[in-house]
């Protein structure tokens, strides 16, 4: 084989490869969806974060809007403190509250930020207050029992006597 | 009887020690022939020469392979998801076994089965004829001149075979999904999209590929340049670096799959 | 002048077998020397320490006053470029025409325009008398040919000590005739120096000047061709004149045959 023939071959490769790459990195993969390159931290503690997962999304009226960096458990407050990476061209209130919803009734689990009316804006470092821990589907089924259970015996009783 | 366990147990254990000597000696090889990577650089058309034998002439059956197993993957997926009502997360599904796992290990497999004992058998052949020898013999290290090329050409082949596998996979997905089954185009790529993490997925995919490349191609080398020179000797170097290769593969999947996918 | 390779009392064993014990040889500078001896003798285990592959255990080989054995890896690849080695079935490299086979040596060791490194090549392959075959495969040559390509790119960096490994071994009458002259002009044409190991003893005798006979590791003989030809020496004259028993023995090592067979025995 000419020398030439083969390196023309070879390049070609290369370029094929690499071109494989990024149809993976940008078509298949969310590095176009989701330019996180330019992000702020904030945190939000919660008491019980249910089943979230870093990398966990974090939308606002059902827009992600970034992503959970890190979980980490506060030795002080006994609370779960929440390090949120959110997209730098998204800007939140200061009062705004951060939940722990589920998507769909078994689906996984995200933060959903809900915005707050005042003026001043989360700068990057800063704590959401307001927050509210995931719904822990155990204890809505414990509750959900006890309650019936509670209902159920006084009625039977009533009826008993 | 206490004879014959006597005899087992020390041609076992003969056994292991030798193993545990062979991989010694391999991994010695594998730091020597890094060590004297200088001149694959100084005079990379010699490693281009191996991207071509290694990489392109494996290009057929890698791009094949994965269009079929893409293609695969679209039917299973859809047959299964279809009973719990979410076609729509076929793409991810497919992306997603294709670029963690898949791409990297299967492309590897085929890449130890094509080039790898290719590698094995010219390596082998140039010493049973003793073209090392005489290559030494005229002052040209051979670890350097044949060895090294081959090693560097390999582990450079590797990562983009396996992308091309992964994206023609994909692709393969997307024809049965979407244009055979006619799941939702948009829902196909945009869940695929949101699932997949560029770190997390695709740049694990990628490493795993790299470390697959750098194990086929020093087994297959060591196989080559360690096979007695003989044609026996040759022929089973070759399917000792099939058989080990894909071991070895499977083993070290398993451990990195471990150490990324943990969360 | 002080011989070009001078073995000193040089032992080699392969682990536990001795393979060559107390060796003495002396070759001087310009001659072709032939290394005889039957299969598995040593010859080419002695080929190997002058060449630098092997160590001896015990003695020393000088090549051109340096001590082979003590070069360092740079210096003993400094040492063969101007080392030139055929080896038994030329061990061309199969990937290359037998036109780069020739230009190996030089387009790895110098650094001459590709025009000039046409020209050396073209210039070894004619006196190999194959200039015509540049453009062929090693696997398109006859043996004959395949012997003298491998001469040739032996020849490519005008060595000044040539070894040869069983050149002869498996060529046609024709074919020996050529690879025995070739090996005697180029070392009248190259000043250098040849060292032939052999068991093909007609050949050997027509073109070198001396003779080594080697048997069970030790040099048994020595001499001009003409007399070893006429030797008196048991071994020599069973290895020149072929013949089945003497003191290598035809029969290998056994209990005697009588025993062997029962014979007397109820």
């Amino acid at each position: 084989m000419q020398r030439t023939t083969l390196d023309v071959w070879v390049g070609l490769f290369v370029v094929g490869g690499l071109a494989a790459l990024l149809v993976l990195a940008l078509k298949v993969g969310n590095l176009s969806a989701l330019g996180m390159s330019h992000t702020y931290t904030v945190y939000a503690d919660f008491g019980n974060i249910g089943g979230l997962k870093v990398r966990a999304p974090v939308k606002s009226a059902g827009v992600v809007v970034g992503r959970v960096s890190d979980i980490a458990f506060d030795n002080k407050t006994f609370e779960a403190r929440v390090a949120l990476n959110l997209d730098a061209r998204y800007h939140f209130p200061v009062d705004s509250s951060a939940d722990i919803l589920t998507s769909g009734l078994l689906g996984e689990q995200y933060v959903g930020l809900e915005p707050g009316a005042s003026n001043r804006v989360l700068a990057a470092g800063s704590t959401i207050r307001l927050t509210q821990s995931a719904v822990i589907l155990e204890n809505l089924i414990g509750q959900f029992l006890f309650n019936k259970a509670q209902g159920g015996s006084g009625a039977s009783g009533g009826a008993g006597q | 009887m206490i004879d014959w366990f006597l005899d087992t147990f020390g041609s076992v254990g003969q056994r292991v020690l030798q193993s545990v000597r062979r991989l010694g000696y391999a991994a010695r090889f594998f730091l020597l022939t890094l060590a004297k990577s200088g001149t694959s650089f100084a005079r990379f058309g010699l490693v281009v020469k191996e991207i071509y034998a290694a990489g392109v002439l494996s290009l057929v059956i890698i791009l094949v392979s994965g269009l079929f197993v893409g293609m695969v993957l679209g039917f299973q997926g859809y047959n299964t998801l279809a009973r719990y009502g979410s076609e729509s997360a076929l793409g991810v599904l497919v992306a997603l076994s294709l670029v963690r796992e898949l791409g990297p290990v299967v492309s590897a497999l085929l890449f130890a089965g094509r080039a790898g004992s290719a590698m094995t058998a010219e390596i082998g052949l140039m010493k049973a004829t003793e073209q090392l020898v005489a290559m030494d013999m005229m002052a040209v290290d051979p670890v350097a001149r044949v060895v090294a090329p081959r090693l560097w050409g390999g582990i450079l082949s590797m990562p983009l075979l396996s992308a091309m596998f992964s994206a023609v996979g994909v692709f393969g997905g997307y024809l049965v999904g979407v244009v055979l089954i006619g799941v939702d185009e948009g829902s196909f790529w945009s869940q695929m999209q949101a699932a997949v993490d560029f770190r997390e997925d695709i740049v694990n995919g990628v490493i795993k590929s790299v470390v697959f490349g750098v194990a086929v191609t020093a087994i297959a080398v060591f196989e080559g340049y360690d096979a007695p020179p003989t044609a026996e000797g040759v022929s089973r170097a070759t399917t000792r670096t099939v058989v080990t290769s894909s071991l070895v593969i499977l083993g070290l999947d398993f451990i990195m799959t471990a150490f990324m996918f943990r969360g | 002048m002080s011989p070009l390779v001078e073995l000193t009392d040089v032992a080699f064993a392969y682990g536990e077998r001795p393979v060559l014990s107390g060796i003495n040889m002396a070759i001087p500078r310009g001659k072709v020397v032939a290394i005889m001896g039957g299969s598995g003798s040593g010859k080419t285990t002695l080929l190997r320490l002058i060449g630098g592959q092997l160590r001896p255990q015990a003695g020393q080989v000088k090549v051109a006053d340096r001590v082979v054995s003590e070069l360092r890896s740079g210096d003993l690849y400094r040492f063969r470029r101007r080392l030139g080695m055929l080896l038994q079935f030329g061990a061309l490299f199969t990937d290359l025409s037998v036109f780069d086979n020739v230009a190996f040596p030089l387009r790895e060791h110098t650094r001459l325009p590709e025009s000039l490194i046409r020209d050396l090549v073209l210039m070894k392959l004619h006196a190999v008398g194959l200039r015509g075959a540049r453009q062929l495969m090693p696997a398109e040559l006859s043996g004959g040919m395949a012997r003298r390509v491998a001469l040739a790119r032996a020849v490519a960096l005008d060595p000044m000590l040539i070894l040869y490994d069983e050149p002869f071994t498996g060529l046609d009458p024709i074919s020996l005739a050529v690879i025995g002259n070739l090996i005697r002009r180029l070392n009248d044409a190259l000043g250098a120096t040849s060292i032939v190991v052999t068991h093909d003893v007609h050949e050997s005798l027509a073109i070198v000047d001396d003779i080594y006979f080697v048997s069970e590791g030790r040099v048994v003989a020595h001499g001009t061709a003409a007399q070893m030809s006429d030797s008196a020496l048991p071994f020599v004259r069973q290895f020149v004149h072929g013949e089945m028993d003497g003191p290598v023995p035809f029969q290998y090592a056994a209990p005697p045959y009588g025993e062997d067979l029962r014979l007397g025995r109820p």
